[in-house]
């Protein structure tokens, strides 16, 4: 497998969220406007990313019947790190993320790329890896938010989209719209997907 | 949330703030083990058991060690590392003492350790203020929530099975979706709040 594709690969063919269905709890919580998922899928990048880094340099220092301990306290020092830096510096965003920013520390994309790739994988590979899981998370993120806030409040991004030419269906940002956006973003996946394998 | 007295925290916890429905915690497991209505109850008695340990645990690590020694930024380092030392702890136990509940819940256990709702109400309890009594209260309560949705979606899904879904829905876009409805329904609860 050549470099490129250990980056490429997160983006969508092994998608976190829309493929694998990990990390299912911050993409249906934190999706309600396109900055927060922003926001969201950068913090988990950057502690996708350390902590991939980190784990595949000790990774033949650390004993494998102790390794997940040790993995989890690795990722928590990062999100440890996330966490103090979003209070000092985006304060806004770190109150609206909220609990959901020390809960990076359980997400499954994080603990299963350290134990699945970078425990096995030299240091390089698994930093393209971290940061190509971590990008397409914040994809998988953005597109769910795009669509809450597009049809629940009529921006994106916080620009005005219809211009009060439609009324919003404030469902989309209630916690209902998560998972029926979530469900049909996922059904649309399979359809392009089954597409894609049937045209070679 | 702490000056709703007993009976509104419970009701906070179980239905208008259901753990998973409005607070999205433990969708993994929620997704995951609903396939049989059998392996919902026994996840849910889990995660029961687990919950109520890992808060009756971190609570006190909290107020008593961390945050007279002024070190609140460890909170999510040692509380994770509480509940995996926990649930390891747990499993051990119950492998030689009770060999008909490891039967039952022992599969399980190892999938709580990231189950999200566990460490979140942890946080929740002392982000929101509550007492001890109170915090164990609103733990319990969110268990049960959770064992409520999950056994809930479990016979939808049960039910699904033997119907006819378009195929790029099968799976987990018609778990989300029924999800979604079932999340609107518990929305109806709000006015108890």
């Amino acid at each position: 497998m050549s470099n490129i594709s250990e980056l490429t690969k997160g983006l969508w063919k092994e998608n976190p969220v829309l493929r694998l269905l990990l990390g299912m709890c911050p993409a249906l919580a934190v999706t309600t406007a396109v900055e927060y998922a922003v926001g969201m899928g950068l913090s988990a990048t950057f502690v996708l990313l350390s902590s991939n880094v980190v784990v595949a340099s000790l990774r033949n220092i650390i004993p494998a019947k102790t390794r997940l301990p040790c993995f989890i306290v690795i990722i928590a020092t990062f999100v440890t790190i996330v966490d103090l830096v979003l209070n000092g510096f985006a304060h806004d965003i770190h109150k609206s993320l909220g609990i959901f920013i020390p809960l990076i520390v359980v997400n499954c994309v994080i603990l299963g790329r350290a134990e699945a790739f970078a425990s096995k994988r030299p240091v390089f590979d698994s930093f393209l890896d971290g940061l190509g899981m971590g990008l397409g998370f914040t994809l998988a993120l953005v597109a769910l938010a795009s669509v809450r806030e597009i049809l629940g409040n009529g921006t994106w991004l916080g620009m005005s989209l219809t211009g009060g030419e439609f009324t919003p269906v404030l469902l989309f940002v209630l916690p209902p719209g998560a998972f029926i956006s979530l469900g049909f973003l996922l059904a649309g996946m399979n359809v392009i997907e089954k597409r894609r394998q049937a045209n070679g | 949330m702490a000056e709703q007295g007993i009976i509104g925290i419970l009701l906070i916890a179980v239905l208008t703030q259901n753990v998973i429905f409005a607070r999205f915690l433990g969708i993994c497991p929620y997704l995951g083990v609903s396939k049989q209505l059998s392996t919902a109850f026994g996840m849910s008695a889990a995660v029961l058991f687990v919950m109520t340990l890992a808060s009756a645990l971190t609570y006190p690590i909290h107020v008593l060690i961390l945050e007279p020694a002024g070190m609140d930024y460890l909170q999510t380092i040692s509380f994770i590392l509480v509940i995996a030392g926990l649930v390891q702890l747990v499993e051990i136990v119950m492998k030689k003492t009770a060999r008909t509940l490891y039967g039952a819940l022992g599969i399980f256990l190892p999938l709580i350790t990231t189950n999200c709702a566990i460490l979140g109400v942890a946080i929740i309890n002392l982000n929101e203020k509550l007492d001890y009594l109170q915090a164990m209260v609103f733990t319990m309560g969110s268990a049960a929530g959770f064992g409520l949705a999950l056994i809930i979606f479990s016979g939808i899904r049960e039910a699904l099975s033997v119907r006819s879904v378009p195929e790029a829905m099968r799976g987990a876009p018609i778990g989300l979706i029924t999800a979604g409805i079932l999340a609107m329904a518990f929305m109806g609860f709000a006015g108890l709040g």
